[in-house]
């Protein structure tokens, strides 16, 4: 292999299969069919929203639905921003972190053969499987004796100390060929620059892949926001639109529900796309020949 | 090189425990940096996640109501729940049944899908199409699929059933025990393109293109076998993963089930174990029942994943 030729990181097909494409395209209409509603009920007049048989197209779209939810939170307690700020904050801040320190610990997780890191991964594995429901009590607890209550740290600590992406990384630095670590050893590599050099340039479809969970799940969370914080002025964003169209609200309002619904996902559509663009851009074997 | 270094931790065959100790010291120091590079995630685990769980463990063997400090009462909530809670009893059958169709179907279903749209031009609008369900859960995936299976004329489902002359009048889907717990499967299995679909696309990304060569030259002839050969065994770092993510996910079903059928569900038709601690904990405030469930549940999920830990291993592979 003298000769370093442009891999392609898709397998190629001789023929592209037409019948695969019409199976997966039907599977991927119904999977996709509550997002697509949410995305036009967002720009449907209140008349077409409760149409019946509902319609699965917009006939006059309009944008009343995001002024409406402009109305609904100008009401709100604290400026609408608020809500956006702390929740870019806190979710940008757990995703660098978790990454980071998730993929720090998988190295020698996988690699290592220093003593009790068996131990360690199998501890992280297992508390996967202990449900939150009881957990979060002793959480409370903990957070309160740290005083750490109403502050964003409380909201961005358990998240980072999630172990889903410790396992996640591990996992996938599993596959860096020993080969390639023993010649960089062998060359003077630090394991400092081990890691930044060669493990985290080689794993990146694995941590693109990790950036898209750990948006999701802090994105998202309405929990953490509704137990750790007092202060309105702390809340997040869906903890917001939760509260504001829960109940009698949703259908009084569904018009601005489905505005609010559709601004809250925008952003992880988004950087999903994006990250997953990186998932497949990689070179993840340059360097093996 | 990989081998030799193998080879020289293997060597010492049945040292005492001393020797075995000092050995370790020795290895420790040699890899003290690796200490470091655990020590950030080891930390934070430690506070919020270790503590709590060993917490909810000693809380097991309490009456805690939450309101008064726990009082110790031994094996007495296990014994409650294996000889006379008679609900608990359903709820683990339903957990198994749901567990045995969605944990396989899902894995299988999450490896295939991957597989098929790695190989397709339009990757990125596949994955996402897929991924959809999980970006858009809570609220909105709730709505529809109340307005789907609704037992009025006004469900979708319904409406289409009568209108191709199949039903007479509206069938009430989701209060019926027939129906209860396979529509909680279907919608599992819809929504169940998660973390483990995410995991294999880049797993698969993450393959070295040689290794399809060397397999052509060494006699793969089909893509069967190229799957079977290959792929899988490549994979098994993130195939384990995906089995584990499975076992969870599919023992610890509850949400899809209390938003479709309520909590408690009618006759207990779709009630799991994951339902049964959620009455426990924020309905009943028993705590310390609560916490002896989730005991047994994290219990059962263990034994699983040891033995896929065990059939997936990769050790000294790479």
């Amino acid at each position: 292999m003298a000769i370093a030729l442009p891999r392609l990181r898709r397998r190629k097909l001789k023929r592209e299969p037409i019948g695969i494409y019409v199976l997966l395209t039907l599977m991927a209409a119904v999977m996709i069919m509550p997002m697509y509603l949410m995305v036009i009920n967002a720009f449907k007049p209140l008349e077409e929203l409760f149409l019946f048989p509902p319609r699965y197209y917009v006939m006059n779209p309009t944008l009343n639905n995001f002024t409406d939810l402009l109305i609904a939170t100008g009401a709100a307690w604290v400026p609408f921003s608020r809500y956006l700020f702390n929740s870019l904050f806190i979710t940008i801040t757990v995703v660098s972190l978790h990454v980071l320190v998730a993929c720090m610990c998988a190295y020698p997780l996988a690699k290592s053969r220093a003593p009790g890191v068996k131990l360690m991964f199998n501890l992280v594995v297992a508390s996967l499987m202990f449900s939150p429901t009881v957990t979060n009590i002793p959480r409370y607890l903990i957070i309160n004796r740290l005083r750490l209550i109403d502050t964003y740290w409380a909201l961005i600590l358990p998240a980072v100390a999630g172990s889903f992406g410790t396992f996640l990384m591990k996992q996938f630095l599993e596959q860096v060929p020993n080969e390639l670590m023993e010649a960089a050893r062998i060359d003077g590599a630090s394991e400092w620059t081990m890691f930044w050099r060669l493990i985290m340039p080689m794993s990146r479809p694995a941590w693109a892949t990790l950036i898209i969970f750990s948006w999701i799940s802090s994105w998202n969370d309405e929990w953490g926001p509704l137990v750790f914080t007092r202060t309105e002025a702390m809340k997040t964003l869906p903890l917001a639109i939760h509260t504001m169209f829960s109940g009698s609200n949703a259908i009084a309002r569904a018009g601005a529900s489905a505005a609010a619904g559709l601004l809250q996902t925008a952003p992880t559509i988004i950087l999903f796309l994006i990250m997953q663009k990186r998932v497949i851009s990689t070179m993840a074997h340059a360097g093996i020949k | 090189m990989a081998q030799v270094t193998e080879v020289r931790a293997g060597l010492p065959k049945k040292p005492s425990l001393e020797a075995r100790f000092k050995r370790a010291v020795r290895e420790a120091r040699r890899w003290r940096i690796h200490y470091l590079f655990m020590a950030p995630f080891m930390i934070l685990f430690t506070i919020f996640t270790i503590i709590p769980v060993i917490s909810s463990i000693y809380l097991s063997f309490t009456y805690f109501n939450v309101l008064e400090p726990p009082r110790w009462i031994g094996w007495s909530n296990f014994k409650l729940l294996f000889l006379e809670d008679d609900i608990f009893i359903i709820a683990l059958k339903n957990t198994l049944l749901f567990a045995i169709i969605t944990g396989p179907v899902s894995f299988f279903l999450q490896f295939f899908l991957a597989w098929l749209i790695n190989s397709l031009k339009y990757r990125i609008a596949y994955t996402l199409a897929f991924y959809a369900p999980s970006i858009t859960s809570g609220l909105a995936m709730g709505a529809i699929w109340q307005v789907l299976f609704s037992g009025d004329y006004y469900g979708y489902l319904n409406y289409i059933l009568i209108r191709l002359g199949i039903l007479h009048e509206p069938y009430i889907w989701l209060s019926n025990v027939n129906t209860m717990l396979p529509i909680v499967i279907i919608v599992s299995l819809w929504m169940s393109m998660g973390s483990g679909f995410l995991a294999f696309l880049a797993g698969l990304q993450n393959m070295n293109e040689e290794l399809y060569e060397a397999g052509k030259v060494d006699g793969v002839r089909n893509r069967f076998q190229e799957v079977w050969y290959i792929t899988l065994p490549m994979m098994k770092p993130q195939l384990l993963f995906g089995a584990v993510m499975a076992v969870v996910r599919s023992l610890e079903v509850s949400g899809v089930a209390v938003a479709l059928t309520g909590l408690p569900s009618p006759l207990y038709a779709t009630h799991t174990i994951m339902t049964h601690l959620q009455d426990y904990a924020f309905i009943r405030f028993e705590m310390g029942y609560a916490s002896s469930i989730s005991v047994v549940l994290f219990l059962m999920m263990f034994g699983l994943s040891r033995f896929f830990m065990r059939v997936l291993s990769t050790k000294g592979e790479y």
